[in-house]
């Protein structure tokens, strides 16, 4: 079998994209819409943020490839509960992990590490940023509310 | 061809394309992507280095020796088209860029020329998106209306001629890129004609792959692309009946389309010169000449059957693996598969297979409101031509059962 291949699709990716967890919506939530024209694969991401611009709590609902829906599902684990800042510096060191060549600081990354094999593939990467380029967004509008009380 | 084809000669025209003997991510590359663009011969690569290396030059207007060697490769390009298509005259071949180019120059000159508020353009619900946004785009300059024939569940039309009822013209694409389908279109041209609805036959998958005859189709206008049918990219050509040529205003103006100018105004040329402003893609015509004599040689009725043979193998073992429904008709179909796996998104699918040397396409193919219709986020998609064969169609019917193993875990 073709390593490549095995470590882009690991088990723990297989089973987010068949199971993706924190998949729906959420009420009274910032949200955003996603899409990749060029291949269909769309995504709707609800934000909660707290009073402290932390994120409260998130989910998505969308259609896609097993690397955008895996990435999808592992990003909202991991980004729930975050303060702002913290988010932001995942977000950051992902795209790292998945467009470039030398390794980020993968502390707080957990199993989003395991996206890493996207790199080898460079079409496949607006599959993986797909939810974090929706999340960018909500942390614009979010950002909005969060500055009225600084 | 005076005696059928053997697999033998199949395997030398298959030795016409240098592309295909190379190796991708370390296995024999399958190239099955053929309804996107086909591969080229070495008799077209050559005919484009010929021209460049001798006879390069620009046409019609130069008094030169290159420039008349120039005009004549170009129109000479231009006569073997026509012969191809069964045009009555050569003047009804303008050159396009494509396929694409072709339906927006009807829009522009022909639809704006025709169609009123409230009157009806009439497309089918397997549209490529280049034979639906030209329209979207003229309905909403005119006030006209759109109205689709529906595709029904084994991909094929539910045509019936009450759909013409105040119909101005009726644009249809020969072979679904998405389907397979291969629609009936001297039928659906006759019952067109019968209530004298202008129609366009959208021939991007159809102009290399099965013998088209334009005037035994019965159409008003055919469109296609040279790059499907081994011809280079960025040539293609529109074919029109002459009276409705004569009658369509220009398009683009420019040079080359003129009799005189004033600081005021122009006339302009007859078709097809009238279509044709600014320098043409002259090395592009060239090629396409080349392709044309190529596919000739070999016969289009050959290349149908050959296709034919590869497409019915590749349904047959598609329905073979749990989990895969090949999508179109299931009699007798253009030269492609396209199916939806239920253990694999196309794009997964389509990184899987590229892994193993196999160019499949994943997508929605250009027909996103037939993916939205028929509930499909996509599908992946294997296409054929006669330089394929039916050892590539098995090896992929053996990638596709290991990448099964591989997703459904």
């Amino acid at each position: 079998m073709n390593d490549e291949l095995e470590e882009l699709y690991q088990q723990v990716i297989l089973d987010h994209s068949k199971r993706p967890r924190n998949f729906g919506k959420l009420p009274d939530a910032i949200h955003v819409h996603g899409d990749n024209p060029s291949c269909g694969d769309e995504i709707r991401l609800d934000v909660k943020f707290g009073p402290d611009g932390s994120v409260a709590d998130m989910k998505f609902t969308g259609t896609g490839c097993a690397i955008s829906q895996a990435s999808a599902s592992l990003m909202t684990l991991k980004l729930k509960g975050k303060p702002r800042a913290e988010a932001e510096r995942l977000m950051h060191n992902f795209h790292t992990l998945v467009t470039s060549d030398t390794e980020p600081d993968t502390k707080g990354l957990g199993d989003l590490v395991l996206l890493r094999g996207v790199r080898k593939f460079p079409q496949r990467v607006k599959c993986a940023m797909l939810a974090w380029r929706a999340f960018e967004q909500a942390l614009g509008e979010g950002g909005a509310v969060t500055t009225e009380g600084e | 061809m005076m005696r059928a084809m053997t697999n033998n000669d199949w395997m030398k025209v298959r030795a016409d394309f240098p592309i295909l003997d190379q190796q991708v991510n370390g296995k024999p590359l399958i190239y099955f992507d053929n309804a996107a663009s086909s591969q080229k011969p070495r008799a077209v690569i050559a005919a484009l280095a010929h021209y460049y290396e001798h006879d390069n030059a620009n046409v019609h207007r130069g008094l030169h020796e290159l420039s008349s060697r120039a005009t004549d490769a170009f129109e000479g390009a231009r006569m073997k088209v026509a012969k191809y298509l069964g045009a009555s005259q050569t003047e009804e071949i303008i050159f396009t860029r494509g396929t694409t180019e072709a339906i927006n120059l009807v829009a522009n000159t022909w639809g704006v020329r025709n169609l009123r508020a409230d009157d009806v353009i009439l497309l089918t619900e397997m549209e490529h998106h280049s034979n639906l946004v030209p329209w979207q785009l003229l309905a909403e300059r005119t006030g006209a209306k759109l109205r689709f024939v529906p595709v029904v569940d084994d991909g094929t039309l539910a045509f019936e001629p009450a759909l013409l009822d105040g119909v101005k013209l009726f644009s249809f694409v020969h072979i679904s890129n998405s389907l397979g389908t291969i629609n009936p279109a001297a039928e659906l041209c006759r019952a067109a004609r019968a209530t004298g609805v202008v129609t366009l036959v959208d021939g991007a998958q159809s102009s290399g792959h099965l013998p088209v005859n334009v005037r035994e189709m019965g159409c008003d206008f055919y469109a296609f692309s040279g790059h499907k049918m081994c011809a280079p990219t960025g040539i293609g050509a529109l074919w029109g009946r002459m009276e409705l040529l004569q009658e369509m205003p220009p398009w683009h103006g420019g040079g080359e389309m003129i009799v005189s100018v004033t600081y005021e105004r122009a006339t302009y040329k007859q078709p097809p010169h009238k279509f044709e402003a600014g320098t043409p893609n002259i090395a592009g015509a060239v090629g396409l000449g080349a392709a044309v004599d190529y596919l000739e040689n070999i016969g289009r009725s050959e290349i149908f059957a050959h296709d034919s043979e590869l497409a019915a193998l590749a349904v047959a073992r598609l329905g073979e693996i749990p989990g895969i429904r090949v999508l179109g008709p299931s009699g007798q179909r253009g030269a492609l598969a396209a199916f939806h796996a239920g253990w694999a998104h196309p794009h997964d699918l389509t990184t899987y297979a590229n892994e193993h040397g196999l160019a499949l396409r994943g997508g929605h193919h250009c027909t996103q409101p037939l993916m939205r219709k028929l509930r499909l986020p996509g599908t992946t998609r294997a296409s054929f031509y006669f330089y394929n064969t039916t050892g590539e169609v098995e090896r992929m019917a053996e990638i596709l059962r290991a990448a099964r193993k591989f997703f459904d875990r």
